[in-house]
Formats: structure tokens, C-alpha cells, sequence
């Protein structure tokens, strides 16, 4: 019975692949939606570069076609309706804030192959891709862990989505399997791309007594402001060298360009299928830029986590408390998938009230 | 620690206050200019562009003003020469203004910038506490308050700014009295992008040495605001700009304390506390009103 079903599935694919193997005599049109400007060096920079990836390496099977600088929200409706329209065979929404517009769009043209980024809801023509950043940020933890003098670092995030939780629960549980009483200053700038706001939090941070900086906000700022001041912080999305030479330790890197060239491969030979993909360090989505101002000793385990987290160990293995102590994860259990996507509470040891 | 607040909202307030001192002016002749924005990101890219490329942040200023003015002639002419409408052109300046940026600053991105340098004058710069707040600030820190005084000068005490004014408030009867009304709104236009240009600059060489696009993030429009709300008076928006910085500022403060206010809350408290005081400060309503420009926005052709 199960090979039937198999055979009757291949047979499906195949009549698929051939239907869409014909119309794919003209050029297949992958069309990229941003959130923010091509150009703010991070996550956006980040998705273009993984697009740029996908013409270098399909050259002239593909046309590609960008918005940047979409609203998350109604006007996003009216990008993915357009770009529907106009022919897509496949529509990346690369935000958080696109999945209910996207979803509706999608489900207005059963044709047209959408994907959407860290969001949790699909369709039979709308996929999930992720990345599984928190595998970086426990790093990061460690890191932090191991050299700040002070016990103490500073946390500059954008807005409560569980994306960003996730991303502070896991460095603070790499931080504490260092040091227990770790703590951590989080500080809310409400927006995911403003320099300036983004520096002040960073001298509010440093100021109070923080010596080392994490950020989940996408610009350079706040790793300029811990050059200056001669302290030590991370780059996010892009690596941030250049910008912070004795201060950046490591960055976390956002690699798109892989699953861009996967999913748009498969639409080519008719294989796509409406996937729930979260790569991380291990297939390379998730890149750490090199280890640097630290100690040796700190940088070998951090290289040494990263190849446990690459062997498959996911640092939310139980046990894991929440900060009022109860046990949400029992020893060597692992946090699902789909609880991480939805987390929506801190763990213990972080001193901050989540907004609502 | 008091000290390091003060520095941070010096620089969080200095972009503001550039721009708005400028559009000031230009509101005072009549002309309402709602691409401050647009001017501002142009002089971002431009100083950028410039310091990088020369290696000089001083130019790199120089270069964000010219940036402005070249950007605020657009509008000049359009709106004075060409008599179309102010708020749909300013609108356009400002949209045309963050896409040209973008186009211009490419290459800039991911490029770590030249920070403009601070005053050193020794043994005043270091004196304890006061030294660093009032010696040790970079030029256009000093030029945004000489602007202040020098605007608020120019404005009530000078035979020039009263035919500003005088055009700002009737041009009919300014330009029957033989006054350029187009002239001194140019002028004023090219000044006002000339302050955006530097509050721009200020953003990409000084704030944040960086260029990304869009980096002003809505600091043009808060400037427009501190202008309406300031009354027209140049040191009320002195005080709605230092307002906006402080609290913006110490509400990253408080968070780090974690004094547990919800961060939306807090994240809006700047903008409803300089309205707030600055609505208080102008309680005087008849004052006010005479202190608007009537001519604020409307067309002005010459009859002949």
C-alpha cells in the first residue's frame, strides 16, 4: 500500500515537473520582498546577497525581481499581489511582519510558489525557511560569558516577537552554562533599523557598567560605539569587522543564498514542494564570522560548541526553567520546533518583563 | 554617569536642531518645505561620500550642506518659480530624496566611515564634569547653537530678517513695498537646506560614522514638528529638540535599569513629552498666532 502511494507520488511529481517543465522554457522569475533597504548592511543586505547568489548560480535560467523597503503590513498585501501578477514562479517574503499578507496572496493564486521567512504559517503553495540563529547566539553567550569582566552584558533587541526571545534565551543559556549569575541588561529601540537610536542604546547599555554588547537590530552603530569605548560586542547579520576591528568577537552571519538556490532549483525541475526548512550551522545558513578578540582559550570553546551544535545538539535541551522557576523542559529533552517559533517567555536568570 | 547621559543626548539632539533651526527660517518666509527629510538624507550620503573619499570630515560637512542646498534649489524652483504646490512638492522632495541617497550611497555600504573630531583644548577639556560637555563637543555641535542665537538674532534684531518676516507674514504687501519675495525665499529655502545638509552630516560623520540607506529614520519630520511646535521661535526649538534627545535617551536608561514600564510606552514617551512641554511653553495663544507666518505654504506670483 505504502508503495503504491510512493509510486502514485512520483507519478504526480513527474506530471507536475513536465506541466511546469514546459512553461519553464521562458525564464522562471524568482522575486525577492524586503523589509528594510538593500543597502543597511544587514538583514535585507543579507537576503539581496543570497538572491545575487541564486543569478550567479542559475545565470540565465532565472530573472530575479526585488522590492525593498516594504511596510510590513497592508502595503506588503499589494507587493506580493503585484508581483503575482506580474509572473513570479516563486515569491520569497523575507520578513517576520509579511506572513498574514503573503498568506492571503498566496491563497488568492494557487499558481504562483511563495516562501516566507521566521513565520509559522503555510499554505500548499506557501513554504516556511528559517534559520536557526539561536545556535549562533548560545555561542555568543559562551562568549560572553568567558570574557566579560563584569558578569554583565548589555542586550539591544527590536521588537517581542519570538524570534527575538528565542535569540535571548539562548544566549543566556550559552552565558550560564558558563557563569550561573550571568546577567543580562536588555534594552527595547522599537525598531529594527535606526543608527542612531541603535548607538544611544548602546551608550545607555555601556554606560551602565554592560562591557560587552549583543544586538538584534540590523546596523553597525552599536558595534562603532564599543570600538570607541575600547569594550567588546557581536555583529549581527553581516560581518562587521571592518567596522569594529578590536571590538567585534564574532558576528552571526545570515547565509540565504544556499536555500535560495535549493528552492529555486526545485522549482526549475518542478520538485518544490511547500517545505518547512530551518537550516542552521550545520548546513552552513547560519555562519559565524571568524572568532577574534578573545582569549584563546575562549575561542577554543567556542569553535568546539559550534562543531557539537553542527553534530545535531540543540542548546535548548532540557532541563530549561522559566524565570519563575518552573521546569519547562525536563533533562536531555528537546524544546520542539514549534515551541521555540512561539516563544513567547524568558528563562530564568534574565531580568526583564517581556512586553506584551 | 550623569556626565556620559549628557554627551549622548547632546548628540542625540544636535541632528534635530540643525534642521530645525533651518527649516525655521524657511517657514518664516512663508514657504513650508516638508522634504527636511529628503534634505537631511542627502546631506547624509554626501558627507559620508565626501569624508571617505577625501578623508577629510570637515569637508565631509561641507559637502553634506552643498548636498542640501543643491537638493532645496529643486524644491526652490519648483515651488516659487514654477508656483506649484508646497506640501505635494515637499512630500516628493522627501521621497525623491531617500531613493536618490540610496542610488548614490551603493557603494558607501558596508564601509566603516571617518568620525568627525572633538575639541581638545587643554586643560579645559579636561576639567572634571563640565569639561567634556562644554569643551570637548565636535564644530557642529558649537554651530547648531551658534545657529540658535545667530537665527534667533537675525529673526527679531537685524533690518534683513524683518523684511523676512515681513515676506513670511504678507508677501502682497512686502513685494509693494519693493521687496524680492522669490529672492528671499530663495534664500531662505537654500539656507534651510543648508542646515538640513549639516543635520544630515552630522548623522553619517559624527552620530554614526556609517552610511546606510535610509539612516535619518524619521529625524526630518521630527524636526518639521519641533518647528511648529516651537511656535517659529529658534530657542523653544532648541528646547524641544534637547527634550526629545533626553527623553529618548533616558528612556533607554530606565530600561536598563529595568524599571518595568511596557518599552512601547516608553518608545512613544519622547514625542508625547515635547509635545506635551512644548504646547505648555506656547500657552500663550494670541502670542502664537503672531508669531505665525500668515503666508505660511500660500503661492505667491508677482503681479507685475
Amino acid at each position: 500500500m505504502k508503495k503504491l502511494a510512493l509510486l502514485a507520488g512520483t507519478a504526480l511529481a513527474l506530471a507536475v515537473g513536465a506541466v511546469s517543465g514546459a512553461s519553464a522554457a521562458d525564464k522562471l522569475k524568482a522575486c525577492w520582498v524586503y523589509t528594510g533597504p538593500i543597502g543597511d548592511f544587514g538583514y535585507s543586505y543579507q537576503h539581496d546577497q543570497g538572491r545575487l547568489a541564486v543569478e550567479k548560480e542559475l545565470g540565465d535560467k532565472v530573472e530575479t525581481a526585488y522590492v525593498e523597503n516594504v511596510a510590513e503590513g497592508p502595503d506588503a498585501e499589494r507587493v506580493f499581489e503585484r508581483f503575482a501578477r506580474e509572473g513570479c514562479g516563486i515569491v520569497f517574503g523575507t520578513s517576520f511582519g509579511f506572513m498574514d499578507a503573503e498568506l492571503k496572496v498566496a491563497k488568492k493564486f494557487p499558481n504562483v510558489k511563495f516562501e516566507h521567512a521566521t513565520g509559522y504559517k503555510s499554505a500548499p503553495n506557501m513554504g516556511l525557511y528559517n534559520a536557526r540563529f539561536y545556535e549562533g547566539r548560545y555561542i555568543l553567550g559562551q562568549i560572553a560569558a568567558k570574557e566579560s569582566k563584569k558578569a554583565l552584558a548589555g542586550y539591544i533587541v527590536s521588537f517581542p516577537i519570538p524570534e527575538v526571545v528565542m535569540g535571548i534565551n539562548a544566549f543566556m543559556l550559552g552565558a550560564q552554562s558558563i557563569n550561573p549569575d550571568f546577567k543580562v541588561k536588555i534594552v527595547w529601540v522599537n525598531s529594527w533599523f535606526d543608527p542612531g537610536k541603535e548607538a544611544d542604546a548602546a551608550k545607555a547599555l555601556f554606560d551602565q557598567g554592560a562591557d560587552i554588547i549583543v544586538q538584534h537590530t540590523d546596523s553597525t552603530a552599536a558595534m562603532q560605539v564599543a570600538e570607541e569605548r575600547g569594550l567588546k560586542g557581536f555583529g549581527q547579520s553581516s560581518d562587521m569587522i571592518k567596522f569594529a576591528p578590536k571590538a567585534q568577537m564574532t558576528a552571526i552571519v545570515d547565509n540565504w543564498g544556499p536555500h535560495y538556490i535549493k528552492s529555486v532549483k526545485a522549482v526549475l525541475d518542478g520538485t518544490w514542494k511547500a517545505n518547512d526548512v530551518w537550516e542552521g550551522i550545520k548546513d552552513g545558513t547560519v555562519h559565524m564570522a571568524d572568532y577574534a578578540n578573545m582569549s584563546d582559550e575562549t575561542k577554543k570553546l567556542a569553535e568546539a560548541t559550534q562543531a557539537k551544535i553542527a553534530g545535531g545538539w540543540n542548546p535548548f535541551t532540557g532541563p530549561i526553567a522559566d524565570q519563575s522557576g518552573k521546569e519547562r523542559y525536563a533533562a536531555g529533552v528537546v524544546a520542539p520546533d514549534a515551541d521555540l517559533l512561539g516563544m513567547n517567555w524568558y528563562v530564568k536568570g534574565v531580568d526583564d518583563k517581556l512586553p506584551q | 554617569m550623569l556626565e556620559a547621559i549628557i554627551l549622548t543626548i547632546i548628540t542625540a539632539a544636535t541632528p534635530l536642531l540643525l534642521a530645525a533651526v533651518g527649516e525655521l527660517v524657511v517657514e518664516k518666509s512663508g514657504v513650508l518645505n516638508l522634504g527636511v527629510e529628503g534634505m537631511m538624507v542627502m546631506g547624509a550620503v554626501a558627507g559620508f561620500a565626501v569624508t571617505v573619499s577625501t578623508g577629510s570630515p570637515l569637508l565631509g560637512i561641507v559637502g553634506g550642506a552643498v548636498a542640501g542646498v543643491i537638493v532645496s534649489l529643486l524644491f526652490a524652483f519648483v515651488t516659487l518659480t514654477l508656483v506649484a504646490n508646497q506640501v505635494a512638492s515637499g512630500l516628493a522632495l522627501t521621497l525623491f530624496g531617500l531613493g536618490l541617497s540610496g542610488l548614490m550611497g551603493e557603494s558607501f555600504v558596508g564601509q566603516p566611515g571617518i568620525k568627525l573630531a572633538s575639541l581638545d583644548i587643554p586643560g579645559l577639556t579636561t576639567l572634571p564634569f563640565v569639561g567634556k560637555v562644554l569643551f570637548g563637543q565636535d564644530i557642529l555641535v558649537y554651530l547648531s547653537f551658534a545657529a540658535v542665537f545667530g537665527v534667533s538674532w537675525f529673526l527679531n534684531r537685524t533690518r534683513a530678517g524683518l523684511i523676512l518676516r515681513a515676506v513670511g507674514d504678507n508677501h502682497a504687501s512686502a513685494h509693494a513695498l519693493g521687496y524680492s519675495v522669490i529672492g528671499v525665499r530663495y534664500l531662505a529655502v537654500m539656507f534651510g537646506g543648508a542646515m538640513a545638509g549639516l543635520g544630515g552630516a552630522y548623522l553619517s560623520v559624527a552620530y554614526t560614522p556609517l552610511w546606510v540607506e535610509n539612516m535619518t529614520a524619521g529625524r526630518g519630520w521630527i524636526a518639521l514638528a519641533l518647528v511648529v511646535f516651537a511656535s517659529w521661535m529658534p530657542w523653544r526649538a532648541a528646547i524641544g529638540a534637547y527634550l526629545f534627545g533626553a527623553v529618548t535617551v533616558l528612556q533607554f536608561h530606565a530600561q536598563a535599569l529595568g524599571i518595568g514600564f511596557p518599552s512601547q510606552f516608553l518608545a512613544m514617551l519622547p514625542y508625547l513629552a515635547t509635545v506635551i512641554v512644548l504646547v505648555a511653553i506656547s500657552g500663550n495663544r494670541r502670542a502664537t498666532l503672531f508669531n505665525t507666518p500668515s503666508s505660511l505654504g500660500k503661492p505667491f506670483v508677482p503681479d507685475r
